[in-house]
């Protein structure tokens, strides 16, 4: 049933999104998005990224969307009807788009395509990503500062590297302060349900959790901590304004000048396949600003920022240990980013176990 | 706050949509009409009622025009199935599909607001009794709501003229009709107190659950209700241990993840759905209660001879 109406739901935004053709010469710019533009998150952050393309480019550029698509079979079709449409560059904004778009991808070989998080790339698939797992280190910190309990609740979406490597970064970031701190994980298994991303927070809470973060797309866990009285961080935007008493910062999604840098060599012919992971330094991954927490650590989290930002620091840097104490990291080194990118397991200080 | 007590209020936060959703919708399906649009009435009366309640800023007005948005939904579908006799099934469909695209267009500009919650009781005195306190006399109107629904309607159905005249109507229309009642006319106000408690369910998501609009936030608990009425063999009380057996797994698979036991997280996931399914299998095993029980004109349309 979920799937009809998902599919059907597709067939309406399109015809909703789409509209009238256009005139020759603008170039197309189409977008994938998993959720709702609404979801005040992930993809609303890149439909700002969208915006900000159509205001630095103006009318050299027309850019259309279509929301709330399910990954799996049904993205390969909402993405083909871009690319039928005459879209000359489409941007598929979700780990589960990454098959359909080389399927595509490979029909339509004078269309530029972009996945993001996604490590597999073609002659016209470039894939792009942020490394959030920085932010997150820092709200690692942070967490284990404010924390009286010692213990912090992870609400998470789906087991895969990119997940896998920001609840790492997490409690490496808060170890750094308090080396017994605590990692409850639960997995929701879907990048959007409030309901049930509310209800993983209160049981969270109730099992001691007093900092609440997620990897998810809506704003309902902040919004239970709030009412809980514990504290907790954003998700992809700054989620103040629900929660003005919890939100201690938010790591923010910035892709607007990737967007905009990756259509303009569109417009210019210089655009090529290529891997981008951009971080602090790039400004893809933004911190919003500090609240409701003491002065001192708000300087500590700017530090830190400020190190990771001038590649003085690596949130991963051993030695580490796995969670079963065998070593995957020696002392002084750095992660490369093929092992990070493939993350599948949890580094020591994680409670539970990793579903594979 | 101990930690049995939080699970238990979880556990009711999370069953008391469905709950609501489901026992209107049994309702419906009593009088005969199979009305696939739970999804939708549900999110319309989410949008309507965070709608009303951020303009008046009364929480309790909200609850109003989320039931109101849950019932012109499902008058549509009345005039579309009863009046111009389409099918239900296909009618059903594009409700939800209606209530997700509609409510997506009115809630656009309710995105990203803060929302109004609709508050606990406090009954001086026995909200403060610990555990008993905050789980018996401290919980929102609408879950207090969703339990006397039970009883009434179990009490209509089985023991008042309405409910023989409903369940007339659904088990065999052109007896009822031949007797002098009019079919289409009971199946309006039983289509419309179905819409009435799934946009109430609706207004719980909004306004309880998560005090927020956004879009799509009912994600599926329609068709979890639906589900539950046919699991339950159309029996009130069924459908109230459904909606708080698959609530309860729900919320402790969550629990137990958080604990750290080494249970696959997708098996937790799908373990209300299985545990639910299969307990109101087994509790419908005497068969000849649940062919009595199941309205046999479901689904079939009914036009009145002139």
């Amino acid at each position: 049933m979920k799937r009809l109406i998902g599919l059907t739901a597709v067939a309406l935004a399109m015809v909703l999104a789409i509209g009238v053709p256009h005139a020759a010469e603008k170039l197309k710019v189409g977008f994938i998005y998993v959720g709702p533009i609404g979801d005040h998150g992930w993809s609303y952050q890149h439909d700002q990224g969208r915006l900000a393309i159509e205001k630095e480019l103006g009318d050299k550029v027309e850019t259309v969307y279509v929301e709330k698509v399910s990954e799996g079979p049904d993205a390969e079709r909402a993405i083909e009807r871009l690319a039928r449409q005459g879209a000359g560059l489409i941007f598929t904004t979700s780990f589960g788009f990454m098959n359909p778009t080389l399927k595509v991808a490979e029909r339509f070989p004078n269309v530029k395509f972009e996945h993001a998080t996604g490590f597999k790339r073609s002659k016209n698939v470039a894939t792009y990503n942020a490394r959030f797992y920085e932010g997150r280190y820092i709200i690692g910190q942070a967490a284990a500062k404010v924390s009286k309990s010692g213990v912090a609740g992870y609400i998470a979406s789906f087991p895969i590297p990119e997940v896998v490597m920001g609840i790492n970064a997490f409690i490496l970031g808060a170890q750094t302060v308090n080396p017994d701190f605590k990692l409850k994980v639960v997995w929701v298994n879907s990048w959007f349900d409030p309901g049930k991303e509310a209800d993983a927070a209160k049981v969270l809470i109730g099992q001691g959790a007093d900092i609440i973060t997620q990897h998810t797309d809506s704003t309902a866990p902040l919004q239970i901590a709030g009412e809980k009285g514990v504290h907790g961080f954003g998700q992809a935007s700054d989620m103040i304004k629900f929660a003005p008493k919890a939100q201690l910062t938010s790591i923010v999604d910035n892709w607007a000048p990737y967007y905009v840098a990756r259509t303009k060599e569109v417009l210019n012919g210089t655009w090529k396949s290529e891997d981008t992971w951009g971080g602090l330094s790039a400004g893809t991954v933004e911190m919003a600003p500090y609240a409701n927490v003491a002065d001192d650590i708000v300087k500590a989290a700017k530090e830190t920022e400020a190190k990771i930002r001038s590649g003085a620091l690596h949130p991963f840097t051993g030695p580490l240990q796995k969670q079963d104490g065998t070593e995957f990291l020696a002392a002084g080194k750095v992660v490369d980013d093929g092992t990070l990118a493939s993350m599948n397991f949890y580094v020591k200080g994680v409670d539970g176990k990793l579903p594979q | 706050m101990g930690a049995l007590e939080a699970v238990i209020l979880t556990i009711i936060t999370a069953s008391t949509p469905l709950l609501l959703a489901a026992i209107g919708e049994l309702v419906t399906e009593r009088s005969g009409v199979l009305n696939l649009g739970v999804e939708g009435m549900m999110i319309m009366g989410a949008v309507c009622g965070f709608a009303i309640a951020y303009t008046t800023g009364s929480p309790l007005l909200g609850v109003g025009a989320g039931l109101l948005g849950g019932v012109g939904m499902s008058l549509l579908f009345a005039f579309l199935t009863q009046t111009l006799m389409t099918s239900q099934v296909a009618t059903g469909l594009s409700l939800t599909l209606l209530g997700l695209g509609l409510s997506g267009l009115i809630g656009e500009s309710f995105t990203g607001l803060p929302g109004i919650k609709l508050n606990a009781i406090d009954i001086p005195f026995l909200t403060d009794i610990p555990f008993i306190g905050p789980i018996l006399f401290g919980q929102d109107i609408l879950v207090y709501f969703s339990f006397a629904l039970v009883a009434i309607v179990t009490y209509v159905l089985f023991r008042t003229r309405t409910g023989l005249i409903i369940n007339a109507v659904g088990g065999n229309h052109h007896s009822a009709h031949a007797l002098g009642y009019d079919v289409v006319k009971v199946r309006y106000a039983c289509i419309a107190f179905g819409g009435a408690c799934s946009g109430l369910a609706g207004a719980y998501l909004s306004l309880a659950y998560t005090p927020q609009w956004i879009e799509n936030m009912s994600s599926g608990r329609g068709w979890i209700a639906l589900a539950l009425v046919v699991f339950s063999s159309w029996l009130p009380r069924r459908v109230l241990i459904g909606a708080y057996l698959f609530g309860t797994v729900w919320i402790m698979g969550l629990y137990v993840q958080a604990m750290g036991v080494a249970i696959p997280a997708q098996l937790l996931s799908s373990l209300p759905y299985l545990v639910t399914i299969v307990a109101l299998v087994m509790i419908s095993g005497n068969k000849t209660l649940t062919r009595i029980n199941t309205p046999a004109c479901i689904g079939q349309p009914f036009a009145p001879e002139r």
